[in-house]
């Protein structure tokens, strides 16, 4: 067995494991890793889940261990931690990049900030502004369901070029 | 001392689990495209949570149940959910109705479980609070949309209020369980969310023009210690068949 290798370059390989449902970002960039230790021999993982039933939530953590693995780490160990609970907050801004480039417009704002109140709750409300089309850029946009293809995505659409497209909750 | 905290556990993940599968139902017969991903998307959520729940509950009761065990290897009478969650889709207005009565209920839980002194069950309330903060954003935008939507929508959404509303009051009863745990700090006193729920459901009534049957009107018991309406169990009958004609099956 080689010398253990830093936890920098640990988080190096992390960079290039994908999100199996949004290819483009790695699990970096989502920002679910959230620690990475040394335990003896053992590499321990502390990764959050996105959404409490997200189905990628296993498929991250095989990934995890098969891409470690493969670069020589035998013990690695993925731990779940669940507080503090994630948030779009925790998005890389190259994350951001990626999720537009590939045509899902990320989240807008930060999530303790767009948290709806109680007491506006049922009430009509301003639409969230400042959405911008992934395609052409216009913030001429409008939700059209609050779910989309998963739990972490609603659907939008441009009123400019007419696109439809998948938004990134802000949570 | 743990059994108060594996009943609570369970009823958390047991109501989750049940409004879940009634919602899967939706899948392919919503009225629209959309309306079915988001039914599968709110179900989603909570089977995630029922499983963080369940899996709770199987570590304290320790007897090398699973949340696969707890959800496939019970019957009716060991489950622990509100008799509201269970009750059919009916139309679209009386699974909107459910869904908003049983949301705005659920949020008041976990913001009060999310400063339990139970650290586990503050930290899977705290996930489980944002994803359903959204739910009751949904359930009351539908509220709206069918109360103060046409004649025959209003109609709909009132009649599936009045129906429902006789299981709504379980939400709040307590129990020899509910009081231990309260003593210690790990629940809330069921009662206690009473007036903010009421108060929360009453405000979304009359926006959606809708009006809020009798707060004291009788009130159906005994969801939450095991005694079911006859639905629970063609539910599970469905949810259950395959892990229990193939035990150990995995695909």
């Amino acid at each position: 067995m080689n010398a253990r290798p830093t936890l920098e370059q640990v988080r190096e390989w992390l960079a290039a494991v994908p999100d199996p449902e949004i290819p483009v970002v790695s699990v970096l960039d989502l920002g679910i890793v959230r620690e990475l230790a040394w335990d003896g021999d053992i590499l321990e993982v502390t990764v959050t889940p996105t959404y409490s039933g997200c189905p990628a939530t296993e498929v991250i953590a095989a990934d995890i261990r098969s891409a470690l693995q493969a670069r020589g780490l035998a013990a690695v160990h993925v731990a779940t931690r669940l507080s503090p609970a994630w948030t779009t907050d925790w998005l890389s801004d190259a994350g951001r990049e990626k999720l537009r480039a590939y045509g899902i417009a990320p989240p807008v704002g930060r999530a303790g900030e767009v948290h709806v109140p109680l007491s506006a709750i049922g009430r009509p409300r301003a639409p969230t502004q400042g959405v911008s089309c992934p395609r052409c850029g216009s913030h001429n946009t409008r939700e059209t369901s609050r779910f989309g293809s998963t739990p972490c995505k609603a659907l939008w659409r441009c009123a400019d070029c007419g696109e439809p497209f998948d938004y990134f909750k802000c949570h | 001392m743990n059994d108060a905290r594996f009943e609570c556990l369970l009823r958390l993940g047991d109501n989750a689990l049940v409004l879940a599968q009634r919602l899967c139902a939706w899948i392919g017969h919503g009225p629209v495209m959309e309306e079915d991903m988001a039914q599968a998307n709110v179900a989603l959520d909570l089977i995630g949570q029922a499983r963080l729940w369940l899996a709770y509950a199987g570590e304290l009761e320790g007897r090398g149940r699973d949340e696969d065990a707890l959800a496939y290897g019970r019957d009716a009478g060991a489950f622990r959910n509100v008799l509201l969650v269970e009750q059919p889709n009916g139309d679209y207005a009386q699974t909107i109705a459910r869904q908003f009565l049983f949301d705005a209920w659920h949020h008041a839980e976990l913001s009060a479980l999310t400063a339990s002194s139970d650290a586990r069950i503050a930290a899977i309330a705290a996930k489980a609070l944002k994803e359903v903060s959204y739910h009751l954003e949904r359930s009351s935008d539908w509220m709206l949309r069918l109360g103060d939507g046409t004649a025959e929508s209003h109609a709909r959404l009132q009649a599936a209020l009045e129906r429902l509303w006789m299981y709504s009051g379980e939400l709040f009863d307590a129990d020899a369980h509910d009081a231990t745990l309260v003593e210690q700090g790990i629940v809330p006193a069921p009662q206690s969310l009473r007036a903010g729920w009421l108060q929360q459901v009453g405000a979304v009534c009359t926006a959606a023009t809708l009006t809020m049957p009798d707060a004291d009107a009788w009130m159906q018991h005994g969801g939450r210690q095991g005694r079911h309406s006859e639905h629970l169990g063609y539910l599970l009958a469905e949810m259950q068949f395959l892990p229990r004609a193939y035990p150990g099956v995995q695909w």
